[in-house]
């Protein structure tokens, strides 16, 4: 007899539901190393067609399955089951619109991304070969660069709870950086300029949440601290 | 404008509209958006979830950054790595284009690895030589640590968010309005709002990637369900050799995840039970380093042979603690947690379990090097369909042929991306105006929902996951990396068994809104048909090239067989038929077959 793990599901039909509820399901250990994403899997195929959530690549690099696991954000995919304590309580994306179960409205996170302009801005005639970087100026972008705009870090923020919809968050604010600290890119003193406002930047009060839930590591709060010390640098 | 007997349907004019957020889908439209068109893209995930995102190794180029190199020696691996399957003149069009597109791509800004003197880093990828095979190893493959594909996936992503490109995100794409003069729009399914839309372009171009998903285990991502060739075949239209699904020799054993051929690249190798670097045996110059079918047919036979490792010994040993932490972390790094997170094993200490694992889809939507769709039409068998294009994985341009070089495919798609925003640019100069259409011309793709919808109300039939999963299985079974004619004729028959009870599934979902069941409903109605031609296409081959190779049939007849297939799907069942490569470059000299030794 296979070992059972109990889950708590959270769940939501716009249609039907007046309000959430969680739902208990019980999926049996399947094989050491499960992930989360395996048991959603199992309940979804073998159980219950109408669990509805987000996956793609399984292996953590799309970002997809952000959720609220145990209450810590994470991705379904690369979570272990082992370790988990049970019921593993999962809920969709603290803070979010539920569109449905664990999926929730990506649009206004997507469109804070857009808003610190994410792409190269140069003045500079494109030269013949490619821009050169030096091996330095390139692992500068080490530990930004590699963000999967998952949403697991700007949802666990308190400041971005409160006022999300004016404080960029960490996603945002680490890929502002990204763009100010390479070294190709001329449009520092302007995105500076935008960033330099109480609420866009100011509102992140260290509290650390988006190191704490990354699932790649990387360290919003480094970089929003190195986008202030740019700021001030350049008063003085 | 509403001429459309129907409310329910929304209706949306673009001059083009592309189906697929990936790496092709995003670089097309970011050329035709910077050239003032309305482009909009129809996804049925986020753009940044597309697939592409997954590729770590790199993209080839000729850019000689490390040791000289040129676009030609390029195309002579790329038409051997093809087992001389691959269409001579889209190779030339693509491996002349790699310089300028990967440094066009730097300009965009892709976080390439860095060499000392600033330009791109290189690194050794797999059947990649110097002067014609003659002069050694090439260092052609351009890479982003082992993060290439995300660096350039995002990239393209926020180029079109600067160029103002119109997302539709999870709309899932259902049918395609085509009539004789060819192909006027799509009808999809806005998966949040459960709702449908019609969209009109005078431009259609398909970029939605590969059909991995026709097998149990694959290092591609769930939603790689080939719903672009499903597409054309559902118009009438056939797709091509769909019986050559490249096998990489390096996913984590019985998971699928991959791991980089830049494993092997940076100095890794391959051990089987006895310790023996067997790669040695197979491929004396190039050993880990041969073309990937080669590989894994190398670890096939290795574990036939009982020397594979593990209780079962059904896999083999990736090493690379050699090449030391530091190296690892600073080249390797994606490979490291992926090792770490789904093996359990700490490659810059112990080796990885690897086996051949279902990666690439070298089949699929017939095009021309313009990337515009062709079809045979009489004595011709590159006839145009209008305003229809398919780029990418999606497509058969063919620039692989049997077999693909690591590397390739993403050059692949930014290249023919390039490509098709170019053609489309041009025809859309000839065609103004959105040409009218059938006034009934929604109805199918309304009908292909509604039916699913209807079976919720049925407790009788399979249920989808379960015809998935035995359709799956049959695939793996019956169509892996060796392949026999009872096995497949078996196969055959089996899937068009597991086919007709697809009519009769059913579904759990009612919900109109964000209904994923639904998806994975219209998803396995597009693997299915794939997996029926590429199960006929495979029996029908008698003879081994590239990634399909044949127990009873060893060797390659290029007498016979060198030939691209088309099958299409009609009342009887699938049909083929068959069309000559084009072995005739656009400028140099044809490389004719010739027997392939790495």
């Amino acid at each position: 007899m296979a070992e059972i793990i109990k889950l708590s599901v959270f769940r939501f039909d716009p249609e039907k539901d007046d309000k959430p509820f969680m739902q208990t399901y019980e999926v049996p250990l399947l094989k050491s190393g499960m992930k989360l994403l395996d048991a959603l899997n199992y309940i979804k195929w073998e159980i219950d067609g109408t669990l509805t959530y987000r996956r793609s690549c399984g292996e953590g690099v799309c970002g997809s399955d952000g959720l609220n696991i145990n209450g810590v954000n994470g991705l379904a995919c690369i979570t272990p089951i082992e370790g988990l304590k049970q019921p593993i309580h999962v809920r969709p994306l603290p803070s979010m619109h539920v569109i449905r179960d664990l999926v929730v409205d990506m649009d206004h996170f997507f469109d804070q991304y857009r808003q610190i302009k994410p792409w190269l801005q140069s003045e500079s005639p494109m030269p013949e070969h490619e821009r050169l970087q030096s091996p330095e100026d390139r692992e500068r972008l080490d530990g930004s660069y590699e963000c999967i705009l998952c949403g697991c870090c700007t949802t666990s923020c308190p400041s971005w709870w409160w006022n999300g919809d004016r404080f960029l968050g960490p996603a945002a604010l680490l890929q502002a950086n990204r763009w100010i600290v390479d070294s190709r890119d001329e449009a520092t003193g302007e995105r500076l300029d935008q960033l330099e406002d109480a609420f866009r930047l100011y509102r992140c009060h260290q509290i650390m949440n988006c190191m704490e839930a990354c699932p790649k590591e990387l360290n919003p709060t480094a970089a929003i601290g190195h986008i202030r010390r740019k700021l001030l640098s350049r008063k003085s | 404008m509403t001429y459309l007997s129907t409310d329910n349907v929304e209706n949306h004019f673009h001059d083009v509209v592309i189906i697929g957020s990936g790496g092709a889908g995003m670089r097309c439209a970011l050329q035709l958006a910077d050239a003032g068109h309305r482009v909009a893209i129809v996804t049925k995930v986020l753009p940044t979830r597309s697939h592409t995102v997954a590729a770590q190794g790199g993209i080839n180029a000729s850019l000689g950054n490390v040791l000289s190199d040129h676009w030609h020696w390029h195309m002579y691996d790329t038409v051997k790595g093809s087992d001389y399957l691959g269409d001579q003149d889209a190779i030339e069009y693509m491996c002349r284009a790699a310089p300028r597109i990967v440094r066009e791509l730097e300009h965009q800004g892709v976080t390439f690895s860095r060499l000392e003197n600033g330009t791109i880093y290189q690194r050794a990828f797999g059947g990649q030589s110097r002067e014609f095979g003659e002069g050694g190893q090439a260092l052609r493959t351009c890479a982003a640590a082992d993060r290439t594909g995300h660096a350039i996936l995002h990239t393209l992503y926020q180029q079109n968010l600067r160029a103002g490109t119109h997302f539709y995100q999870e709309f899932f794409a259902l049918d395609l309005i085509t009539d004789q003069d060819g192909c006027h729009g799509v009808m999809a399914w806005d998966i949040a709002n459960g709702t449908y839309h019609l969209f009109q372009a005078k431009a259609v171009i398909l970029a939605t990637g590969g059909a991995g998903r026709v097998f149990k285990t694959t290092t591609n991502a769930h939603i790689c369900t080939g719903d672009g060739g499903a597409l054309v075949l559902d118009a009438g239209l056939p797709v091509e050799d769909m019986e050559f699904f490249q096998f990489h020799p390096t996913g984590i054993a019985d998971i699928g995840p991959l791991i980089t051929e830049g494993v092997r690249g940076e100095g890794g190798y391959l051990l089987n039970a006895e310790g023996e670097r067997f790669m040695e045996r197979y491929a004396p110059t190039a050993k880990d380093l041969a073309s990937r079918d080669v590989v894994s047919r190398a670890i096939a036979l290795e574990i036939r042979a009982g020397r594979g490792c593990g209780p079962n010994k059904d896999y083999v040993l990736l090493k690379l603690d050699h090449l030391g932490e530091e190296l690892i972390m600073k080249r390797l790094p994606n490979i490291h947690e992926l090792a770490l997170r789904f093996a359990g094993v700490d490659c810059t200490k112990e080796p990885i379990p690897v086996q051949p694992t279902m990666h690439y889809t070298m089949g699929g939507i017939p095009t021309n090097y313009h990337t515009e769709v062709v079809y045979t039409d009489g004595d011709d068998t590159e006839k145009v369909c209008g305003g229809l294009y398919a780029i990418g994985e999606a497509a058969c341009v063919s620039v692989h042929g049997a077999n693909r070089l690591g590397g390739n495919s993403l050059l692949e798609i930014v290249v023919f991306g390039h490509a098709c925003g170019e053609r489309v640019n041009a025809f859309l100069k000839q065609r103004r105006y959105h040409p009218p259409l059938d006034k009934d011309c929604w109805k199918k793709a309304v009908a292909r929902v509604e039916k699913w919808f209807h079976s919720t109300d049925r407790e009788d039939g399979p249920r989808v996951s379960d015809v998935r999963k035995r359709m799956q299985t049959i695939m793996q079974d019956h169509f892996s990396v060796y392949r026999t004619e009872d096995v497949m004729r078996e196969g055959v028959e089996q899937i068009e068994a597991v086919a007709k009870e697809l009519k009769q599934a059913r579904m759990d979902d009612a919900c109109r809104l964000f209904n994923t069941e639904l998806v994975e409903a219209l998803e396995l109605e597009n693997l299915m048909g794939l997996a029926r031609v590429t199960a006929a296409g495979a029996l029908a081959r008698t003879e081994s090239r590239g990634a399909h190779a044949r127990d009873d049939y060893p060797d390659r007849d290029d007498q016979l067989w060198q030939k691209h297939t088309l099958a299409k799907i009609g009342e009887s069942g699938v049909e083929l038929d068959y069309k000559p490569v084009r072995t005739q470059p656009m400028t140099v000299a044809s490389f004719p077959p010739k027997k392939r030794v790495y």
